[in-house]
């Protein structure tokens, strides 16, 4: 893993490198360099593998982090992939020419979080929500709870946190 | 390959429908081969499908959002939802993934436990699969063997965790109970029916014309298409890639067990059948190696810090385990709080059931795309989450 | 396509539709007649326009009686898994708890079907079809929602997608509670089921006519996109 990171330091601006377990690794990537750098990953180093692509939204420094984890059978290890992206215009590039499932996640990602991978085929598609009004639901500053109980009838019931109950049950001291 | 994605851009298809030339045939989300609910949009000239687009969404209810404002120990019971057939996965990695970011290790026996619980699970997953398969090309008769077969299976898990379907047993630091009293000759019985009527399923499904004429050459999927895909687990072990992560990336105590890839080469629906009905017998054979290898005694849980002020230190880690379906993952944020910044589940039906689906399906039959869909094993729950 | 100028002037119901302002009330036309006012002009003459009717018990008890025993022993429930109960629809249906029993038989379409199980959570996308299956089925039909999620929203309570009660939105005849429910209590939701028709007490079909307006307000208020007509496919 070491000797893959230091060669892909060479060629591209990488910090943070974190050995996680001895088969999982995670480097942050600059925006711009991302796209080259997976490119260079699966072509020489043999990273065939896509096994997801997610984002993180850092509300605090008004930044998303979208990781990719990309797995190589010969090694057989893994190797995440971040990139921080500006949160006030989240734009990213498209890796679906890469991976054909990439579209898809990209597609999740553009109607959950929000951001926006342009070439991505079908990426303004609604995949999941339908007839959604709402800002994009997995963003830090939507509160699934209010819109919850604003938009939906409850049930009138005996309502518990499940913390309270948690609290009750095992720690009445606390 | 064709490259039918262009053809239908945002829900309009290019193919002139006045024409009638083509038709457009919605299958699902009320359809009754479909496991989970998920809708097709074909696109269809006579009885051949020539374009296809896969809807999901009916199944979501926005888990990683759910998990962002639950505690660590609060989040673990709505984890077993994400996947109905096969919960035991989501759990063990729910547990694996937090147990590494807080640093802390399972008693061995709590690990023998559970390779044992999600050995049971396998098996319990593909014999449902298996009845929605043969039932998918007109075999009532081995649906009913299974499906009731599987039942006991589920009987062996109530006996062990109180539940038949959602177990919550591997909790995080160790497993929530011991083996019963009986369990383990229950357990043979159980496994010695399994075994019995997986050889009749040999014979009445797999020298079966009707299964053999259509399932031969279905839905090939070349090596190629392996990686370009994402294709993980049964699916890609049909297609002659040996790659199977008990053994490639060990975990819990695979690496003490005796046990080899199964792989078939043809690719197609048949070759994938055979490898999961394969892979049944080798879990059959597992299950008999853990509880002959299994330490007798010994603590079966760590226990945690006060949960409800369990700060799990900052940091990140994907975990992941072969399911049924194939490499089953969780990838978990932690920002120093009691509550995840952000949990991921990684599920193989995300590539199977909608990039490589809407490309399989594109020159078959009409009757035949839930067939497809099946033998692929995609579970909507766990795309949509 | 269909030709709008033909259709123009065989349609009365366009003309009342453009008055009837308030959102809440677009369906209403009068006590018989639906304005499918949500759907393209030109798609408003493929669907029916009637409104659901009450029907009243016959007369004369023996014969009530006795349809109410055939209706009872002979429930086909629609094979529409809309949550993770369905998982437990399946041993249902075959060899170990066998529901053929009891008379009860999954059935593919919703023509033919007579119970509706609502298996668990339902999220929006799901309500949208859940409402066109359940107006689709012909009557005499019922509904049996399982698992907690169904009744109260059980474990996804503060979800943004998923609906807290089926209730508000189609009427339910028999309760199951649990998560999930066992097999057992599955098919004892369905002797009670049994009963009530027996009972005939089962009426959630005529409360759903009798109070349309407010279930079909229910379903308008958390389905932004309704693009369906109103009643009768």
């Amino acid at each position: 893993m070491k000797t893959i990171y230091e060669d892909l330091n060479k060629r591209f601006t990488m910090s943070g490198y974190k050995q996680q377990r001895d088969d999982l690794a995670f480097v942050t990537v600059d925006k711009d360099q991302l796209v080259n750098a997976i490119t260079y990953l699966k072509d020489y180093h043999k990273f065939t593998h896509l096994a997801f692509v997610t984002a993180v939204d850092w509300l605090e420094e008004n930044e998303f982090q979208i990781t990719y984890l990309l797995h190589n059978y010969e090694l057989k290890v893994d190797l995440g992939l971040k990139v921080r992206l500006d949160r006030d215009n989240p734009t990213m590039d498209t890796i679906h020419h890469l991976w054909k499932q990439a579209r898809v996640y990209q597609r999740e990602l553009h109607e959950m979080f929000g951001i926006d991978f342009p070439g991505s085929p079908g990426v303004n598609d609604p995949m999941i929500l339908e007839s959604w009004e709402g800002p994009p639901p997995m963003r830090r500053d939507f509160d699934t709870k209010k819109y919850s109980e604003e938009t939906y009838d409850h049930r009138e019931r005996q309502h518990i946190e499940p913390e309270d109950h948690l609290r009750k049950q095992l720690y009445p001291e606390d | 390959m064709i490259d039918k994605y262009p053809k239908i851009v945002d829900g309009k298809s290019v193919y002139d429908l006045d024409s009638q030339k083509y038709l457009k045939m919605w299958q699902g989300p009320q359809h009754p081969g479909v496991t989970g609910n998920m809708s097709l949009e074909l696109i269809i000239s006579g009885d051949q499908v020539v374009a296809c687009n896969t809807h999901v969404g009916y199944l979501h209810r926005g888990f990683e959002k759910l998990m962002e404002r639950r505690r660590y120990i609060n989040c673990f019971p709505i984890v077993c939802r994400i996947c109905v057939p096969e919960p035991d996965t989501n759990e063990y990695l729910f547990a694996a993934a937090t147990e590494e970011l807080l640093g802390i290790t399972v008693p061995e026996k709590a690990q023998w436990l559970r390779t044992l619980d999600l050995e049971l699970s396998r098996l319990a997953s593909f014999l449902m699969w298996i009845g929605g398969q043969s039932g998918s090309f007109g075999s009532g008769t081995v649906a009913q063997w299974a499906i009731a077969n599987r039942d006991f299976v589920l009987d062996l898990f109530e006996e062990l965790s109180g539940a038949r379907i959602y177990h919550m047993y591997m909790i995080p630091g160790g497993v929530r109970g011991n083996l019963p009293e009986g369990w383990i000759e229950h357990t043979e019985k159980v496994l010695n029916n399994t075994e019995k009527l997986l050889d009749e399923i040999y014979i009445v499904l797999f020298n079966n014309a009707v299964f053999k004429s259509r399932a031969v050459g279905m839905g090939v999927i070349t090596p190629e298409m392996i990686d370009q895909y994402g294709i993980v687990g049964p699916n890609a072990r049909a297609s002659g890639a040996a790659r199977d992560i008990r053994k490639d990336n060990p975990y819990l105590v695979y690496d003490h067990l005796d046990f080899k890839i199964e792989t078939e080469t043809a690719g197609d629906t048949y070759a994938r059948t055979l490898v999961r009905w394969k892979e049944m017998h080798q879990s059959i054979s597992l299950i008999r190696q853990i509880l002959k290898l299994m330490p007798k005694l010994g603590p079966i849980y760590t226990k945690l810090p006060n949960v409800l002020h369990m700060k799990v230190p900052a940091g990140e880690t994907y975990v992941k385990a072969e399911s049924t379906r194939g490499e089953y993952g969780y990838y978990i944020v932690a920002d120093g709080t009691e509550f995840p910044r952000k949990i991921t589940v990684r599920g193989p039906s995300y590539s199977h059931g909608m990039a490589l689906l809407e490309d399989l399906v594109v020159g078959g039959n009409i009757a035949d795309t839930h067939g497809l869909m099946l033998s692929l094993h995609t579970y909507p729950p766990e795309i949509e989450r | 396509m269909i030709d709008k100028d033909k259709y123009k002037d065989v349609n009365p119901v366009e003309e009342e539709v453009k008055t009837l302002e308030s959102p809440k009330n677009n369906w209403y036309v009068d006590e018989k007649t639906l304005a499918n006012a949500d759907l393209p002009e030109e798609e408003r003459e493929w669907f029916s326009d009637a409104r659901p009717q009450v029907v009243p018990p016959i007369r004369w008890t023996p014969m009530e009686k006795f349809l109410n025993w055939a209706r009872a022993k002979s429930l086909w429930i629609l094979a529409f898994g809309t949550g993770c109960g369905a998982i437990e629809l399946r041993p249902l249906l075959t060899a170990r708890y066998d529901i053929s029993r009891f008379g009860m038989a999954p059935r593919p379409t919703p023509r033919q079907a007579s119970v509706f199980m609502i298996g668990g959570y339902v999220s929006l996308k799901t309500l949208k079809r859940i409402v066109r299956s359940y107006e689709q089925m012909q009557g005499p039909k019922f509904v049996v929602a399982v698992c907690s999620c169904a009744i109260n929203g059980g474990m996804y309570w503060d979800s943004y997608n998923t609906i807290k009660r089926i209730d508000n939105y189609i009427p339910v005849d028999v309760y199951v509670t649990g998560c999930m429910p066992r097999p057992e209590a599955v098919l004892s939701g369905f002797q009670k089921l049994q009963q009530l028709i027996m009972d005939g007490k089962a009426e959630g079909q005529n409360l759903y006519a009798e109070k349309f307006d407010w279930y079909k307000a229910n379903q308008k208020k958390v389905i932004k996109d309704w693009n369906m007509p109103d009643y009768n496919w």
